[in-house]
């Protein structure tokens, strides 16, 4: 860990009813670090980055961003401090274009008068703009409902990256990809760091995480189990240290 | 008719492709059947087509399309409001007493609308905040208020005879009833401010996907507040202009109202499940309908016959979006 972790959480835990689902996690992302998140179904890793999100409220721990600490009562409130987050399904709504998406919850809007209207040209525009930078072929009135999964996928990146976030953190961003869909992903990813956005990269696929993270957590039954950095990690001990992370047995 | 004779009957209609893309494919159905009303009934009855029978048309229709606006909020938002038909009399209740007690008109006015805005709000609360479904939370409420609207009155009918208050119901300006001037201006701006504003573009995000919507930030649940009180307000403003029209007002009146807007607005259009549908929709649905009621009384169709009638226009609505969706998946 370093002094100016961009994220660490202290002794974070999170239980739902009397189930423990993270206990005493202590878990940093550093300025320009691409982390990989692994684990079982189950090991608490999307109710971590939830929580970092302001999804859930911790039951316990602290959160400090940018080295302050913060409390997350909503969504918003993670958003205003520069967290984005791409949920496992996208959280799309598929009735609304793709520029009403990107920029949902968030709105331009312009004073005429009265009232504060929508800026629905501007927005219009900016998602144009967002969309062809990532290489999207979507207009930006185009309905989220008639679009392909890689489409869908790539709104949420855009929407997820409108607002210039500081970290961001993908979960399963992979899951619902075919290969060559994962390869423009993996790539987007490290174009991502060299913007100085830090990212939490959530997969079940340890090969992804190898090929695009600094460093890879794993975590078993809400704790954390393992951390290594690939760069260090002798490439036929990175599988063993893996499983025994994630099972918890010795690998003979 | 099959969806062969369907495309086939669209291919042979390019002409009006420019005014179906306008309306939609719901829209332009609903115009296609309101020419051929006007068709239908203007051969059938001398008496249809004349500005007074065109009158007697919009004043019927203004109830019952007044609160189908907030309908159509609501069910565009996922959600769904069977208090309203009970929140009309019991609010066209509260004004008539407020009025027959020398109150002037606004203060009517002003105190029927909150009313309906108050139990709007608490169906929002219940929805909203106590997540109880919207069916049974408001079929509650519809027995709530229709029972206040019973102690307001102690049962019986209170006829007014404010003058200035009955004008409402019966004067017109340029011809057109004042309470057509009414539906018209706040379909207009509603309309209008839909597209343009947060509350229209959450509507459609709420209903299209409540938990993405909370997830991108939206408050979901004081929006609900929001949207239920919509409704409860635009029935309010139904029940004061029922009780304009008729002269008094009931504890038994609208029973039913609820169904009419909900007939109305799936008939233009709007999905049940929410996220989809138009403003536009429902108030073509309003016009077809308001004219065929007028229509088959014209014709001499027996009053009994009306309610068949309308539930097979609903339901030969919605097979015709059911095969119009089918014949475009496939292509």
């Amino acid at each position: 860990m370093t002094e100016h972790s961009i994220l660490r959480t202290a002794n974070l835990s999170k239980s739902f009813g009397s189930v423990s689902v993270l206990s005493s996690i202590d878990f940093h992302v550093d300025p320009n670090e691409s982390l990989g998140l692994i684990g079982d179904n189950g090991a608490g890793k999307s109710t971590l980055v939830k929580i970092i999100a302001g999804v859930y409220a911790p039951s316990g721990g602290e959160i400090f961003f940018n080295g302050k600490p913060v409390t997350f009562r909503n969504p918003q409130d993670a958003r205003a401090a520069g967290i984005e987050i791409i949920y496992q399904d996208l959280a799309l709504c598929n009735e609304l274009d793709a520029a009403s998406n990107i920029f949902l919850g968030r709105e331009s809007t312009k004073n005429l008068g009265i009232a504060r209207w929508l800026d629905r040209n501007g927005m219009m525009q900016e998602a144009r703009a967002a969309l062809a930078e990532l290489g999207a072929d979507i207009v930006p009135d185009q309905l989220v409902g008639s679009m392909s999964g890689g489409q869908r996928q790539l709104v949420s990146v855009a929407r997820a990256l409108q607002f210039a976030p500081k970290l961001l953190l993908m979960d399963e961003p992979t899951a619902a990809l075919s290969n060559t869909k994962i390869h423009l992903l993996l790539n987007l990813v490290k174009n991502l760091q060299k913007k100085g956005i830090s990212v939490v990269f959530i997969s079940h696929r340890f090969t992804d995480l190898v090929a695009v993270c600094d460093r890879i957590v794993a975590m078993r039954e809400g704790k954390i189990s393992a951390e290594i950095k690939p760069a260090d990690t002798k490439p036929s001990d990175l599988m063993s240290i893996m499983q025994t992370a994630l099972s918890g047995e010795e690998v003979v | 008719m099959n969806t062969a004779a369907l495309n086939r009957f669209e291919k042979s209609a390019k002409i009006f492709r420019p005014i179906k893309k306008f309306l939609g494919p719901t829209g332009f159905g609903l115009l296609v059947a309101l020419i051929l009303e006007l068709i239908i009934f203007t051969s059938l009855s001398p008496y249809f087509l004349n500005s007074t029978n065109f009158s007697n048309i919009g004043r019927a229709m203004v109830i019952i399309g007044i609160g189908s606006i907030g309908a159509t909020i609501v069910i565009i938002s996922g959600g769904f409001d069977l208090s309203v038909g009970s929140v009309m009399a019991a609010s066209g209740m509260l004004a008539a007493f407020v009025i027959n007690q020398g109150q002037p008109n606004l203060v009517g006015v002003v105190l029927a609308l909150m009313l309906g805005c108050a139990i709007g709000l608490l169906n929002g609360f219940v929805i909203g905040y106590l997540r109880i479904n919207p069916l049974i939370a408001t079929l509650a409420m519809l027995s709530i208020v229709r029972g206040l609207a019973y102690i307001i009155s102690g049962g019986d009918a209170v006829v007014v005879s404010n003058s200035s208050f009955l004008a409402i119901g019966t004067d017109s300006l340029f011809g057109i009833p004042l309470t057509v001037w009414i539906f018209v201006t706040l379909f207009l701006s509603v309309g209008f401010l839909m597209p343009r504003t947060h509350f229209g573009r959450y509507v459609y995000a709420i209903g299209s996907n409540s938990r993405a919507a909370r997830l991108a930030g939206i408050f979901v649940n004081r929006w609900t507040l929001v949207f239920y009180a919509f409704s409860g307000t635009t029935a309010a403003l139904a029940g004061y202009v029922t009780v304009a029209r008729t002269g008094q007002a009931e504890p038994s009146a609208n029973i039913g109202a609820e169904l009419d807007m909900i007939t109305a607005v799936i008939l233009g259009g709007t999905s049940l499940s929410g996220g989809k549908g138009r403003l536009f929709g429902t108030f073509l649905a309003i016009v077809v309908l308001a004219i065929l009621a007028n229509g088959l009384i014209l014709i001499g169709v027996p009053s009994y016959w009306q309610l068949p009638v309308k539930g097979c226009v609903l339901m030969g609505a919605i097979i015709w979006g059911e095969l119009h969706n089918a014949s475009r998946d496939k292509s």
